[in-house]
This record gives C-alpha cells, structure tokens and sequence, in this order.
C-alpha cells in the first residue's frame, strides 16, 4: 500500500495539497527526482526539494497576459492535466489569469490588487505576450494599458517569470516592421530578476522546474546570456537530436515526403533550425513525452530565440543565405562587365596614346649621336 | 545584438554584398586581362602548337621529374591542402546547400565525419606549408604580404568551419556567424588578391604551353 504524505502535511501547505489529491509520496519523490534530474542538480537534492515543496505554503502567482496568442496558457495547462505537475499547478494559488479566471471585470481586477496587497514582494508574477509600445491602446484589460499594469503588478513581486517568446523576447507581435512597437518584459523591468521560458509556445515542465526551484531555494535557476535557465536551455535540439546521426553520415531529406523523410534522415536541408536553438524539446518532447516537431517530420523552427521571426525564411536551410537571389548576382556581373570594358577601353586608350607618342628613330640618327 | 540577430546578418546584407562584390570582381578582373590582349606573333612557329596548351593545364598538376624528390613537402603538403579545401568546400551537404541555392545546382555530400577528417587535414597542410615557407630561405625571401595575406584568407574559413562544427571557442550560433564572416572576407578580396589564381590558374597554364610551344617547347 502505497504511504502518503499526509503524515507530514502541515495545514495550507502543497504537502497538504497534494495529499488531498491522494498523491503517494513515492509519487512525490519520483516527480521531484526527475525535476532534480533536468535542473541537473546533485541527486541528493531530490529529498530536499521533495521536503521543502511538501512545507512550502502555496505560492501566490499573478498571471498577466498581453500580446498573445493563448497558446502558451494552452500549452502549460493541457499538457499537465494528467500529471503530477498540473497538481503542482493547482497547488500553487492562481490568483489572477484572465483566461482561467471565473471572474471577470472590476472583481476580477480586484483580485489581483487584493493578492498584490496580501502578498507584497512575495509573490511570483508571470507574463505571456509582449507589451505594445507604439500606443497604449492597443492592447488593454479592464481600461489598464498592458504597460502600467505591468509596472504597478511587478512592483510587489518577489520574480518575474516572461512565458513565452512573446514575453521573453517580443516574439511575434515584435517581428519587423512590429507595427505596435512590442517589447519583452526583460525591456521594461530592470530591478527585478526575470526569468525567460521562451518558446512558441514553451515546455510546460520548463515552467514546473523554474517553479520547484523558486519553491525550494527562494530564487531562480542559473541563467544564460539570454536570461533562459540553462538546465533547459543549455544545449541545441541539433546536439540531442535523435536524427543528427543522419546529418554525420550525410544523409538529408529533400522533401516533406521523399523516401528520405519516411525513412527519418535529417530535415537540415528542409530548413531545421536545431543547430542553432537552445531548448529541450528533443529531451523532455512534448504530450508527456509523446513527441516534438522533428520527430513528427517536421524542423524545428527556433521559436525559442530571439527573433527568430525576422531570422530568414522557415524552410530554407542554415547555410543558405537570406536574401541573395540569382538576379542580385546577375546585376553584380553585369556592373563588374561595364567596369571591366571601362578599365579595358582606359588601358586600350593609354596603349594608343604611348603608341602615338613613340619616336622612330633610325640608325642614322643613332650614329649621329654616337659622333 | 544577439548570436541569433548577428547570424541572420551574416547570412543577409553581410551575404548580399559579399557575394555581389565576389561576382562583380571576378567579371571585372577577367575583362581586364582579356581586354589587355596580346601582340600578334609574326613568327612562323618552331614546332606544331596544337594541344600543346590543353596539355600544358594537365601536365602542371603532376610534379617535374625529379621535383617530387627534391622538394616533398611543398608538393605533398600542396595537394592535401588543395584537394582538402575542394572536398570541404564542394563536398560538405550544408556547402552543397549553399551553391544550390545560388545555382540551383545539386549533388550528393559526403558523410559529416569524413569532410571534417579532411578540413583536419587541410588546416594541418596549411600550417605545415606556412612552417615551411619561413623556414626555407628560398620561399621566405619570395614570399611578400600578398602571400600571407592570402594564406589568413584561406585559414580563416577552414578553422571557422571547424570549430563550428565542434562547438569550439564560442557558443555555435556565434561561431557560425564568425565563418560566415570569414567566408565573406574570402569572397570579398579573393578577385583582389593572389586567390584569384584559382579562377586564372588553368587560363594561364594554356597560354604558357602555347607559347612555349610556338617557341619550340611542345609539351
């Protein structure tokens, strides 16, 4: 019979909660070993993760979304509904996310002040979507411009986590010519630590692990140059890519339906972005571990960068350039010809001039001078 | 800028203007040297011509009799470089990639491994042929900066390339963009500096053999 840890459960806790939910504590310490495991912590820490998770009362969390798509809120709650981590999820306090939310208008509204007031510089603000710069209206809630609720909301937050590639770097509502003047949350809060879980849309168990460890050591993960925990976002899809033996050995699919690609050769040629997009996609998958875009035939397309909207053409391969076309190349040799003939006709010209001004000189004039 | 913002650079505008000047350089060098033309030779040839030339191409990529043997490392050190450089750059998928989209023209890689067992090789050449030529009184006191200059313009790629592909010095997504970079400083100066042998090399090879012949040198 499987031990629960209601035993240890302190009332108001996420012991407490996920005891309720009948969770064991085999579970529980499963969860936490492999969430040791991806923030590549030592072993040990699975234990004290598990204990400090089980005591650690539930984690306020104000959501804010702005320029988005939904899809990240999508994706972290679909994919976790029949797992541990949507119990995690549950377990933390959600008080405020416009799309989850029962409540709607000025009560809403009030929930997310109430919680900011309950809950000064301690809880966890996450953002998906980015802020319009370009005017105000163009993207608000209950009347408040996307901007000031931002900058009142972040105030009182112990973190800020940026969701999504919207959030954590413009994505793409940023995209050239980025009509509303779209900005990343890491843009507009430079006192706060921000964390970005970019992708379009992001890992949920990324955000479980960003979770865990705010839970258990009261600060965020290690971060890379782009702000990204580097225990998710530390290596290329390319580099644990179960297709890259294929790239070494040199064998590519041409087409979407080649006898290449029914046989799984590498989709590089077919525009795969793997070698230069950090994200965990290819280790952790998608749909509890189901799947994730390569393995389903298709490249990846580097949602997780910065920029990558702006960053050529989704189905063109890395090493073919951007922009270069065969009549740019055409125009080039067409000046290097109208040069060449200019510098031939110069040189043509200086030959004639020497040529004219050449004396003949005749071997009496030469016996002459000799004398 | 990011390493995502300063690839896509690389592989845009940077690319773009590169690869126009390349062209653009290339056409405009071959004009002048055509354009320069040569004096009619009035002599009556000492010895039939025919072939002779086209002859002289091939017979140059083989060693003198005797050369092999006085001077082994230049020639050794010369063709794994030479023939190193042509697989990597004609023989690397991603390389293939790149000319298609250009040319429309594609063929079949070789495996990763092999093409950068090769670049290996090809970089090791380099440095050995570069020991070499400040070692050898003869080569050092022929070499100006011309030669140097393109001997870097040829490194530059080879060692880009293959620290890329191992992920070495700097992040990839960096490291690519520094190839890149150094494959457009190539393209850049290759119609302006000695590189430009590799588009002249065989042109002159059969004027040398044509006119060595009217002068009573058949090869």
């Amino acid at each position: 019979m499987k031990s629960s840890i209601k035993s240890d459960a302190f009332p108001g806790t996420v012991g407490e909660g996920l005891s309720a939910h009948g969770v064991s504590r085999r579970e529980f310490l499963a969860f936490c070993t492999s969430l040791t495991a991806m923030l590549a912590l030592p072993p040990a820490m699975a234990g004290v993760m598990a204990e400090a998770i089980s005591h650690a009362r539930r984690q306020s969390v104000i959501w804010l979304s702005f320029q988005e798509c939904t899809g990240c809120t999508e994706s972290l709650t679909r994919s976790h509904a029949p797992t541990l981590e949507n119990l995690i999820f549950d377990l933390i306090s959600l008080d405020y996310h416009h799309t989850l939310q029962a409540a709607s208008g000025e009560s809403a509204e009030q929930v997310r002040i109430q919680s900011m007031k309950d809950n000064a510089g301690k809880y966890l603000l996450i953002v998906d979507g980015s802020i319009p710069m370009g005017n105000p209206g163009f993207s608000t809630i209950a009347g408040i411009s996307n901007y000031d609720m931002l900058m009142e909301t972040a105030k009182g937050a112990a973190a800020i986590v940026a969701v999504g590639t919207c959030a954590a770097y413009g994505g793409l509502p940023g995209a050239s010519p980025n009509p509303t003047g779209a900005v990343s949350v890491g843009e507009l809060i430079r006192d706060k630590p921000v964390i970005n879980v970019p992708g379009c849309p992001p890992i949920p168990v990324v955000m479980t692990g960003v979770l865990a460890h705010f839970l258990t050591f009261g600060s965020l993960p290690e971060l890379d140059a782009q702000g990204r925990p580097r225990a998710f976002y530390g290596e290329t899809i390319h580099d644990r890519c179960y297709r890259r033996p294929f790239y070494d050995q040199g064998k590519f699919a041409q087409s979407f339906d080649d006898e290449a690609a029914r046989h799984g050769w590498c989709l590089f040629k077919l525009g795969c972005k793997g070698p230069v997009t950090y994200n965990a996609c290819a280790t952790t998958k998608w749909n509890d571990g189901t799947s994730f875009p390569i393995q389903s035939g298709h490249g990846c397309i580097g949602c997780s960068e910065p920029n990558f909207w702006d960053a050529g053409p989704l189905y063109s391969a890395l090493s073919m350039p951007v922009s270069a076309t065969s009549a740019m190349l055409e125009g080039a040799a067409a000046i290097g010809a109208a040069a060449g003939v200019a510098i031939t006709w110069y040189n043509r010209k200086t030959q004639s001039a020497e040529k004219a001004a050449h004396e003949i000189v005749t071997v009496q004039e030469l016996i002459r001078e000799e004398k | 800028m990011n390493p995502l913002d300063l690839l896509t650079f690389a592989r845009g505008s940077a690319m773009n203007w590169a690869l126009m000047i390349c062209v653009a350089g290339i056409v405009l060098r071959l004009f002048e040297i055509f354009g320069l033309g040569r004096k009619t030779d009035l002599a009556r040839p000492r010895a039939v011509t025919s072939g002779s030339g086209w002859r002289t191409v091939f017979m140059r990529s083989w060693p003198a009799a005797g050369m092999i043997k006085r001077d082994p490392l230049t020639y050794l050190a010369g063709y794994v470089f030479h023939i190193g450089l042509l697989i990597v750059v004609f023989c690397y998928a991603p390389h293939i990639d790149f000319i298609r989209s250009m040319t429309g023209l594609n063929w079949r890689g070789l495996p990763s491994t092999l093409v950068d067992a090769v670049a290996v090789a090809s970089i090791i050449a380099l440095l050995v042929l570069l020991a070499h030529r400040l070692i050898n009184p003869v080569k050092r006191l022929l070499s100006g900066f011309g030669d140097y200059l393109a001997w870097c313009l040829t490194l530059l790629p080879l060692l880009s390339g293959y620290l890329a592909f191992h992920h070495q010095l700097f992040e990839y997504t960096l490291m690519l963009s520094l190839h890149l970079f150094s494959v457009e400083l190539l393209l850049v100066l290759l119609p302006f500096t000695k590189l430009f042998h590799s588009f002249t090399v065989f042109l002159s090879r059969w004027y040398n053999g044509e006119m060595a012949a009217r002068k009573g040198v058949v090869s």
